[in-house]
């Protein structure tokens, strides 16, 4: 055994294990935990692949920004796991047959003869001196730079209609305006009250005149 | 290569207009309260304007491909384009108070106007798969966060809740159509595809299957019979500034997309795809001015009046020749033309807690509103093809086209229910005309602002046959298929 067949299984079955943790494990924020090693284990199975860039992309974007808003939404929910769980029992039989007929549709898809290593044999590497996150970086940038850039303004539109879907101001809402509180003056806040000297004299208490 | 090779100014009206959008959310918000909706209204419609005049004079004879092969520029996509920014501008100057009264005329209400043009814009001079689809949801995107800003009303929320997802599923249907394309042609350029598809037998399974694909998802998006139902629902539920919006500028890039990817890319498979859209466009016909007689509620109508008109549409479309497909160019420019005209009518007639929305409210019109009540009779005649309106001479043209390719039992029916048609376009005269007005009905036409008004005259004089702007577009469409095809 080669060591990047090593790398691949060592890799392999931590991903696989990761994953079937991330739906058997009862507490959520576990759970986005062990999707994080998921998604990091696929990771450094791409960079076994030579595709560095995406690789790296991967962890950044997904472990780095992706998982750790949802471990914030996680955290920040009240989510009632027993309830989530009620209906297992009820959609098992569904959710059985559905996972049977894909089991079957990969097995002939993967026993059709036409991924077997003959036919799909090892791509040739690249020499040390190809980087693919530059190859990536030209195709973007030039070819389909025009794309990228409608793109961009795709995810603008996209933020601008998630903001103003989102944020109204409702009147029973309590806001800080700070501009407000700095302005504010003595007299607002503080009330000079003028009243008669009390005496110790428990007795005295309740008379005013 | 060089920055010149790139023909970047093929692009230049997309990139005026996505930029003024991004200054008008920023403007916006550095504006006092009060000055907010004059400028940002003011620069909206300038840019749409400055944006026509950068098409005119940039226009293109021949035909130019651009920024690596993402981009063409021919007379089709000019013409598009130039039809596309005016018909918003003025969509939006009708919808004007129609949109402050409800509170809904803010600065992400007229950027996303101007990026939905944006991508309408994109998606007729797309000549890449990637293009087209971008600028599709681009458009989609923006439309959806339109209807749902008026939040307070269950109507637009449901309206774009179904929109949004029938409109995903849509893209889901067209991209996975697209990506057999790709698998099977092994390019993503629509000449490329082209050349590609004429190299296989007209019966080949994948081919077959891609090609139904990109019909419904494309059906889907033009609303066709059987891929309607949200139609109905969109038309009646959105605000009605949004629905002028909606019903007239991107039937024009509707049709662009369907030029290009159908009838360009697989023409081919003409064979193949012309006996599905006889099938389409005789049910739309059929079922959508059937069902528009059973309507109160006037954009429930128009919503199966604009299917039947879809119909219509596709029947140019499936000549599958230059004079089919200058007839349905033709078709969708005088459709939006005229959408444009009865829902600036709708518009200029509800006013604040007031939707002008049921065919009651029009009883007696021409009593309280003679001039209005006018050019809604134009309108309507103009809907129902009825000679001195531009109206018949589109119906005309894609009936000629039909039987000249030697189809006439499709111009039968298709003819057939035009007369069905004609009658509840008629009872909106009768309506207007013959009855007595409600009392409860308020007028409030002389606070509409004038600029609206004179707008709309135009638009009602622009639907009388006899102007020779019709000849002159008629010819230009002609011209432009015919350099597309060669």
């Amino acid at each position: 055994m080669s060591f990047l067949q090593f790398a691949f299984y060592f890799f392999a079955m931590i991903l696989i294990g990761a994953a079937a943790r991330v739906v058997t494990v009862r507490n959520p924020v576990k759970a986005a935990l062990y999707l994080v090693l998921a998604f990091f284990s696929a990771a450094c199975i791409w960079i076994t692949l030579e595709a560095e860039f995406l690789a790296i992309v991967l962890v950044l974007v997904y472990v780095g920004a992706v998982m750790v808003l949802f471990l914030f939404v996680v955290m920040m929910l009240d989510i009632d796991v027993a309830r989530l769980r009620e209906g297992f029992a009820r959609y098992l039989p569904v959710g059985a047959v559905v996972a049977a007929v894909m089991v079957i549709e990969l097995g002939v898809v993967l026993t059709s003869g036409r991924f077997d290593l003959e036919s799909m044999p090892r791509p040739s590497g690249h020499g040390q001196d190809y980087s693919n996150t530059r190859e990536v970086g030209l195709l973007l940038y030039t070819d389909y730079v025009y794309a990228f850039e409608l793109a961009a303004v795709l995810l603008l539109v996209a933020i601008v209609a998630a903001i103003v879907l989102t944020l109204r101001r409702r009147p029973t809402t309590l806001y800080q305006s700070p501009a407000r509180q700095v302005r504010v003056t003595k007299a607002e806040r503080l009330r000079v009250v003028q009243m008669p000297s009390e005496s110790r004299n428990k007795e005295n208490q309740g008379d005013p005149s | 290569m060089r920055l010149s090779d790139l023909q970047i100014w093929t692009i230049t009206p997309e990139i005026i207009v996505a930029i003024m959008a991004c200054a008008i959310l920023m403007i916006d918000v550095a504006m006092p309260e009060r000055a907010r909706k004059t400028i940002g209204f003011g620069l909206t419609v300038s840019t749409l304007l400055l944006a026509a005049i950068a098409v005119v004079v940039g226009q293109d004879a021949g035909y130019t491909i651009g920024l690596y092969g993402l981009v063409v520029q021919d007379r089709v996509s000019d013409i598009a384009k130039l039809g596309i920014c005016l018909i918003t501008a003025v969509a939006l100057v009708y919808g004007r108070s129609y949109t402050e009264e409800r509170n809904l005329l803010r600065g992400e209400f007229l950027a996303l106007a101007l990026f939905g043009t944006v991508g309408m814009m994109v998606m007729v001079s797309a000549n890449h798969l990637i293009t087209l689809y971008i600028g599709l949801e681009l458009f989609s995107l923006c439309l959806y966060a339109l209807i749902a800003l008026h939040r307070d009303s269950a109507e637009a929320t449901e309206a774009a809740m179904k929109y949004f997802v029938l409109g995903a599923l849509a893209s889901g249907i067209l991209l996975y159509a697209m990506s057999l394309l790709y698998g099977l042609t092994g390019t993503l350029e629509l000449a490329g595809i082209r050349q590609s598809v004429s190299g296989f037998s007209a019966d080949d399974l994948p081919l077959a299957v891609a090609l139904i694909l990109v019909i419904v998802g494309l059906l889907f998006k033009l609303g066709a019979v059987p891929f309607h139902m949200w139609v109905p629902d969109v038309y009646a539920g959105s605000p009605t500034s949004v629905t002028a919006y909606l019903a007239s500028a991107p039937k024009i890039a509707a049709f662009v997309i369907i030029l290009r990817l159908l009838a360009i890319s697989l023409e081919p498979l003409l064979e193949v795809w012309q006996d599905m859209l006889i099938a389409v466009a005789l049910l739309s016909i059929g079922f959508g001015n059937l069902v528009a007689i059973a309507q109160r509620n006037m954009k429930r109508m128009l919503a199966y009046s604009t299917i039947s008109h879809m119909g219509f549409f596709l029947l140019g479309i499936l000549s599958g020749d230059s004079v089919g497909y200058s007839a349905a160019m033709l078709y969708a420019v005088i459709h939006a033309v005229v959408s444009l005209g009865v829902f600036g009518c709708i518009l200029h007639f509800s006013g604040e807690g007031f939707e002008a929305d049921q065919l009651d409210d029009y009883r007696g019109l021409s009593k309280t509103d003679p001039w209005l009540a006018f050019l809604m009779l134009l309108f309507m005649l103009s809907l129902a093809g009825v000679p001195p309106t531009v109206g018949f001479y589109a119906k005309l043209s894609v009936f000629q086209a039909v039987i000249g390719a030697g189809l006439l039992w499709v111009a039968v029916p298709a003819a057939l229910f035009v007369v069905v048609g004609a009658f509840y376009y008629l009872r909106v005269v009768k309506l207007m005309y013959f009855d007595e007005p409600v009392a409860k009905t308020p007028v409030r036409s002389s606070a509409a602002p004038l600029e609206s008004r004179a707008l709309l005259t135009v638009n009602g004089l622009l639907i009388i046959g006899i102007m020779p702007w019709i000849g002159v577009i008629a010819e230009a469409c002609r011209n432009a298929i015919l350099l597309v095809g060669s």
